[in-house]
C-alpha cells in the first residue's frame, strides 16, 4: 500500500501543492490531474523518491519509501523513454530489466517487443525508429514487469490508437492482478474494467 | 550483486564501441598536446628529457578531464540515468561499473600510448616502463575523482570548464606521485616510493569515490 | 559561534541576532588589529638576518592560518547543512567562502612581498605557498559551483559535497606537495622562523590572527544576512523588514 502523508512541494519560490495526502491500495489506479506546471511530474518524482518533498512523507507498506527494497517494487516511466539510441530495441529492453528486479530472457523480451508492435524491428538500432516506436521500446517494460507499483508520467503520449489500446489493456491487467498504478495523462483515459480515482492539483 | 557491475561495464563498453569517434578524439587530443610542448619549448633533447614526465602527465590529466563529460551526460539526457537511480541495486556499484568502463575506454589507451610518445622525448626504455605503470595506476584515479566532479556539474551550463576548475586541483597528488615516479627513475632512484603512494591513492579513491559520486548524482537529479 | 545556533536555526530568528552581533565583532577586530600592529611594528625585535622587512609575516601568517581555518569551518557548516538539512548552515558556509578566499589571496600576496627582498624572487614553489595556491583554487571551485547552480537546495548540497571532498583532500594535497618539494630540493624557505621565535613575535601573530577571525565573523554574518533576505524574500518576515526600511 502506498501512502502519501501531508506532502508539500516547493519549486523555486512557488508552492506547487501543500498538505497533500492519499493512500493507494492494491487493485487501484490513481490519476493525477492538473494544468501544465501544476506539479504533476514533481509529485510523481517525489513518489519515486527521486526528489524529496519540502515536508511530508511517503510510505510503502508502512515504512519510508526508499532504498533498494522500495525500488524492487517500483516501475517508473517518466517523460524520457529511457532508451539508448545506439542500442537495439532488444538490447534496450534487456538492459532495462537488468536494472530492475525482473529477470528477462531474450525470448521473452522478443515476444514482448512483438506484442507491442515492434516485431521485425527488435534488432534495429533505436536511432532509426520513429518517435512513436522509440516510445514503445520504453513502454515494452510494462509488458514484462512484475513490480507491484507502477508510476507513469504521461505513458500514452506519442502513441497511435492501436498502441494506446494495448497499453490501456495492459494497465487493466495489472490492476486486476492487484497491482497499483499512479499516472498522469492529458488524454482521456479508458482502462477497461477499472474506474480510476482522481486527484486534482490546483495551481 | 557483482552481476550488475558486469552488466554495467558491458553496457558502457558496448555504447562506447558504437560511438568510436568519441573515444578516439580523446586519444588524439592527448597526442596533440604532448606534441605541442617541444614546439613551445624548443627541440633540445636535453630539455625535453627533463620535462617529458611532467608533460605526458599533464596531457593525460587534460585528456582525461575532457572525456569526463561523457560519463553521465548522455544517460542524463535520455533518462537512463534516472532509471539507474531507481534500480534495486546499489547505485555506488553501478557508478563504479561506469567508471571502470570509462577508464578502459579513456584512461587505459593513454597509458598504452604514453610510452610511444615518450620516445619523442628520448626517454630510455626502462623509464618508459615506469611511465606506463605509473599511468596504469594513475589514470583510474583520474577517472574516479573526475566522476565526482562530473556528477556535481551534471546538466549545468558551462559544465566542462567548471568541471575542470573543480577537478584539476584534486588531481595534483596523482600528478606529483605519477610524474615523480618517472623522474625518480631517471635520476637513478627507485620509483617504488612514488608508485606505492600512487597505489595507496588508487585504493582510497576506489573505495570512497563511487559512493560520493552516487550521492552527488542523487543531489543533481532532485 | 556554534554555541546557541540550534536554538536559532531558522533564518527568521537568527537574522536580528546576527544583526546585533556584527558591530561587536567589527569592534573587537578593530581593537585587536591596533594592538597586533603595535606589537608587530614597535614591540617585536628586529630580525638579525632580515631586518625590518620580515614584519610582513605578521599579516602573512595570520592570513594563511585564517585561510585554512575558514575552509575547515566552511566545510563543517556545509556538511551540517547536508546532513541535518538546515538552510542556515548552508548559508553560513556560502557566506564564509569569499572571506576565506580573500585571506588566501592576502597570504599569497604578502608571501610574494616578503619573498622579493628576502630571496630575490616574487614567487617560490615551496610546499606552503604552493598549497596555499591550491587552497585558493579549492575556494574558487566552491564559489563557482554555487554560482552555477540555480536551484538553491541543489547548490547547498552539491557545494557541501565539494567542500567536504576538498577538506579531505587538503592533507593529501599538502603531503604530496611537501613530498614534491623536498624531492626536487627546492628552496626550503620557512616563512615562520624556526626554531627560536621570539615570544613577542608569536604573540603579535596570534593577536592578528584573532583580529582576523573577528573580522571574518563580522563580514560573514553580514553576508549571511544578505543571503537570508535573498533566499526568503517571499516570506512574511522578510517582507516586514523591507517594508520597515522603505
Amino acid at each position: 500500500m502506498l501512502e502519501a502523508v501531508h506532502l508539500t512541494c516547493l519549486r523555486g519560490e512557488r508552492t506547487l501543492f501543500t498538505d497533500l495526502s492519499f493512500t493507494l491500495s492494491p487493485g487501484e489506479l490513481l490519476q493525477v490531474a492538473g494544468a501544465n506546471g501544476s506539479g504533476k511530474t514533481s509529485l510523481l518524482r517525489m513518489l519515486c523518491g527521486l526528489s524529496a518533498p519540502f515536508s511530508g512523507e511517503i510510505r510503502w507498506h508502512s515504512a519510508r519509501a526508499r532504498g533498494e527494497d522500495f525500488h524492487r517494487d517500483l516501475l517508473y516511466i517518466g517523460h524520457h523513454s529511457a532508451v539508448k539510441e545506439e542500442l537495439t530495441a532488444l538490447e534496450n529492453l534487456l538492459i532495462a530489466s537488468a536494472f530492475s528486479a525482473t529477470k528477462l530472457t531474450p525470448s521473452i523480451a522478443i515476444e514482448a517487443l512483438y506484442n507491442i508492435g515492434l516485431g521485425g524491428r527488435e534488432h534495429l538500432p533505436t536511432k532509426v525508429l520513429s518517435q512513436g516506436q522509440k516510445r514503445r521500446v520504453g513502454l515494452a517494460r510494462l509488458l514484462v514487469s512484475n513490480a507491484p507499483l507502477w508510476i507513469l508520467d504521461e505513458p500514452l503520449t506519442a502513441l497511435d490508437v492501436g498502441a494506446v489500446e494495448l497499453i490501456q489493456s495492459r494497465l487493466a491487467e495489472h490492476v486486476q492482478r492487484r497491482g497499483m498504478i499512479v499516472l498522469t495523462t492529458h488524454q482521456p483515459l479508458q482502462v477497461p474494467g477499472v474506474t480510476p480515482r482522481r486527484i486534482e492539483l490546483n495551481t | 550483486m557483482g552481476n550488475i557491475f558486469i552488466n554495467v561495464v558491458r553496457r558502457d563498453l558496448l555504447l562506447a564501441f558504437r560511438r568510436r569517434a568519441d573515444v578516439l578524439t580523446t586519444l588524439f587530443f592527448f597526442v596533440i598536446v604532448v606534441s605541442l610542448f617541444p614546439l613551445g619549448v624548443g627541440p633540445e633533447m636535453k630539455t625535453l628529457r627533463i620535462i617529458a614526465p611532467g608533460v605526458v602527465w599533464v596531457a593525460a590529466l587534460l585528456a582525461s578531464m575532457l572525456s569526463l563529460q561523457r560519463l553521465f551526460a548522455a544517460d542524463y539526457q535520455d533518462g537512463t540515468l534516472e532509471q539507474m537511480l531507481l534500480a534495486p541495486q546499489p547505485l555506488g556499484l553501478i557508478v563504479l561499473g561506469k567508471i571502470v568502463a570509462h577508464w578502459m575506454v579513456s584512461g587505459l589507451p593513454l597509458a598504452l600510448m604514453a610510452p610511444i610518445l615518450g620516445l619523442q622525448f628520448d626517454l630510455p626504455p626502462a623509464a618508459l616502463g615506469v611511465m606506463f605503470v605509473a599511468l596504469l595506476l594513475g589514470t583510474p584515479i583520474l577517472s574516479l575523482i573526475g566522476a565526482v566532479g562530473a556528477a556535481l556539474t551534471l546538466g549545468l551550463r558551462g559544465g566542462g570548464v567548471l568541471l575542470s576548475l573543480l577537478v584539476l586541483p584534486l588531481y595534483i597528488p596523482a600528478l606529483i606521485f605519477g610524474a615523480g615516479a618517472v623522474e625518480a627513475h631517471i635520476a637513478g632512484v627507485s620509483p617504488e616510493g612514488h608508485l606505492s603512494l600512487l597505489a595507496a591513492l588508487l585504493i582510497i579513491t576506489g573505495l570512497a569515490t563511487p559512493w560520493v559520486t552516487a550521492l552527488a548524482l542523487r543531489i543533481a537529479m532532485e | 559561534m556554534a554555541l546557541n545556533i540550534f536554538k536559532y536555526s531558522s533564518p527568521a530568528a537568527f537574522y536580528p541576532i546576527a544583526g546585533k552581533m556584527i558591530p561587536w565583532f567589527y569592534g573587537m577586530a578593530a581593537i585587536l588589529t591596533v594592538i597586533g600592529l603595535y606589537i608587530s611594528f614597535f614591540v617585536a625585535p628586529t630580525d638579525a638576518t632580515q631586518g625590518e622587512s620580515y614584519r610582513i609575516i605578521f599579516i602573512h601568517v595570520p592570513a594563511a592560518w585564517m585561510s585554512m581555518f575558514i575552509y575547515i569551518v566552511m566545510a563543517t557548516w556545509a556538511g551540517l547543512g547536508l546532513i541535518l538539512n538546515t538552510r542556515l548552515s548552508s548559508m553560513m558556509a556560502q557566506a564564509l567562502a569569499p572571506t576565506g578566499a580573500m585571506f588566501t589571496v592576502v597570504a599569497l600576496l604578502t608571501g610574494a612581498f616578503w619573498g622579493k627582498p628576502t630571496w630575490g624572487t616574487w614567487w617560490e614553489w615551496d610546499a606552503r605557498m604552493t598549497s596555499e595556491l591550491i587552497l585558493l583554487f579549492l575556494y574558487i571551485g566552491y564559489m563557482s559551483l554555487n554560482a552555477a547552480i540555480d536551484d538553491v537546495r541543489r547548490a547547498d548540497k552539491a557545494g557541501a559535497i565539494l567542500a567536504l571532498v576538498g577538506a579531505v583532500n587538503v592533507p593529501i594535497i599538502y603531503f604530496s606537495v611537501k613530498w614534491w618539494n623536498t624531492l626536487h630540493q627546492g628552496a626550503s624557505v620557512s616563512l615562520t622562523r624556526s626554531p627560536s621565535m621570539a615570544k613577542t613575535m608569536l604573540l603579535g601573530m596570534l593577536i592578528m590572527a584573532i583580529a582576523a577571525w573577528m573580522y571574518a565573523i563580522a563580514v560573514s554574518l553580514s553576508r549571511a544576512r544578505l543571503l537570508m533576505l535573498e533566499r526568503e524574500k517571499s516570506s512574511a518576515w522578510v517582507q516586514a523588514i523591507l517594508e520597515q526600511k522603505s
